[in-house]
């Protein structure tokens, strides 16, 4: 059991009240992408538009003819999530310049899961980040195509045993690292680049908040757990993703144009990968040399992060 | 918009499939999944909050006094509150 420190800072009172994701949507039991959706939508408030693209969190928010969303939100196809976004952040800005609207700052967000960004939806997301529209976009990674069934995509990370990358006799799981998304949109140029995660609401809701501060392109990485497709308990959600971090296989960073900063949230010295590993049921089959490696690797990512955190600053 | 949960006939049908009412998914009670239910424990709550931060229904409200407690009707028994809870002042059971 976790001990949370400070736990004066973790006081509702915080956090805005407002729900604009009801309850009685139709997420899994304990889904901690759906609680993702929630405290962004608390941090970005009513002003906002939500372009999402297929996945997980269309499914379950939106069963004709009802919907959980309390804010505008349209359902585009799996590539173009990035690009209605920037569609409908032109138009709002066109119907604003001639008055038709008014003047308040609407928040345009798109949102995807995991293959929705890095597989399918990339050049959508990356056009629309290179043109450089007023948006927000979050990416909820849960590292496979859960809504239909746990396929590979290119966030699985290496070993995790998927339904198109199954391990057994011949295959031990996902044979490739994950993609370093992050470090992609931090290539475009993009003014503010974030990765985060729900079990730690208060960092995750302040990144939010400070994407939606900033006028131009951004892009938040979130690291959101699924109970169903990593195979471990659903009361186990929140204790993953904190994890996840512990250990360095998911580092919160954030990148501000151009300039690294690691999350307070951050610890001092790693915990071993194995005791992420545990829990969960896609990574059973490791054996000793496997975790070996992956430790091997998470750690030299984790140091390449630390260093452009330390040595970029050097460079003003 | 049809009240009713259930598919809508072809004339019920709107342009797009635009759904006007927002936040209409709360007709449909999820708490009908659940099969374990949390108990908070008033006397060792401390009102920090941590359940109402990660519960991901958003069902667990805090109550006048301070405490909190789950709407039932959308809770589906994850036992992420009982987990985070450091006091330890909620525990889950069984639903008969």
């Amino acid at each position: 059991m976790n001990i949370v420190e400070n736990f004066d800072l973790y006081a509702p009172r915080l956090i805005n009240k407002k729900e604009l994701l009801s309850a009685g949507h139709r997420a899994c039991t304990g889904c901690a992408e759906v609680l993702a959706v929630r405290l962004m939508c608390k941090a970005l408030g009513e002003n906002t538009v939500i372009a999402s693209a297929t996945g997980c969190m269309e499914i379950v928010s939106s069963m004709y003819p009802t919907t959980a969303w309390e804010v505008p939100w349209i359902h585009v196809a799996f590539e173009n999530a990035a690009a209605v976004a920037a569609g409908v952040e032109a138009g709002l800005a066109g119907l604003r310049k001639k008055g038709k609207i008014d003047d308040r700052y609407i928040k345009v967000v798109g949102m995807a899961g995991d293959g929705g960004t890095m597989d399918i939806g990339f050049q959508a997301l990356s056009g629309a980040m290179e043109r450089g529209h007023d948006m927000l976009f979050v990416c909820f990674d849960n590292e496979a195509y859960m809504n239909t069934g746990i396929q590979r995509s290119s966030g699985t990370p290496m070993g995790a045993s998927t339904t198109t990358a199954p391990a057994g006799k011949i295959s031990s799981g996902q044979k490739t690292w994950k993609k370093n998304m992050p470090e992609i949109m931090v290539a475009h140029g993009v003014s503010y680049v974030a990765t985060a995660c729900p079990s730690y609401p208060l960092d995750f809701i302040r990144k939010v908040e400070k994407a939606k501060s900033i006028k131009g392109p951004s892009y938040i990485h979130c690291f959101s757990v699924c109970p169903t497709g990593w195979r471990c308990g659903s009361h186990l959600a929140i204790a993953m993703g904190r994890l996840a971090v512990e250990s360095g296989v998911f580092p919160l960073y954030e990148v501000e144009n151009g300039k690294y900063k690691m999350s307070s949230e951050m610890p001092k010295k790693l915990k071993p990968v194995k005791d992420y590993f545990k829990a969960q049921g896609r990574f059973r089959h490791l054996g000793e040399e496997e975790v070996k490696t992956i430790q091997h690797k998470v750690e030299s990512e984790y140091q390449k992060i630390l260093d452009k955190a330390k040595y970029l600053k050097a460079w003003d | 918009m049809a009240k009713r949960i259930g598919l809508a006939t072809w004339q019920e049908i709107t342009t797009g499939c635009v759904v006007f009412d927002p936040g209409s998914a709360s007709e449909y009670h999820t708490g009908s999944w659940r099969a374990q239910r949390p108990i908070w424990d008033n006397a060792k709550c401390i009102k920090c909050g941590i359940c109402y931060v990660f519960c991901p229904e958003g069902c667990v409200q805090q109550s006048e006094d301070g405490f909190f407690k789950a709407n039932l009707d959308y809770c589906k028994g994850c036992g992420i509150c009982a987990h985070e809870c450091w006091p330890r002042a909620i525990t889950i059971v069984e639903e008969k």
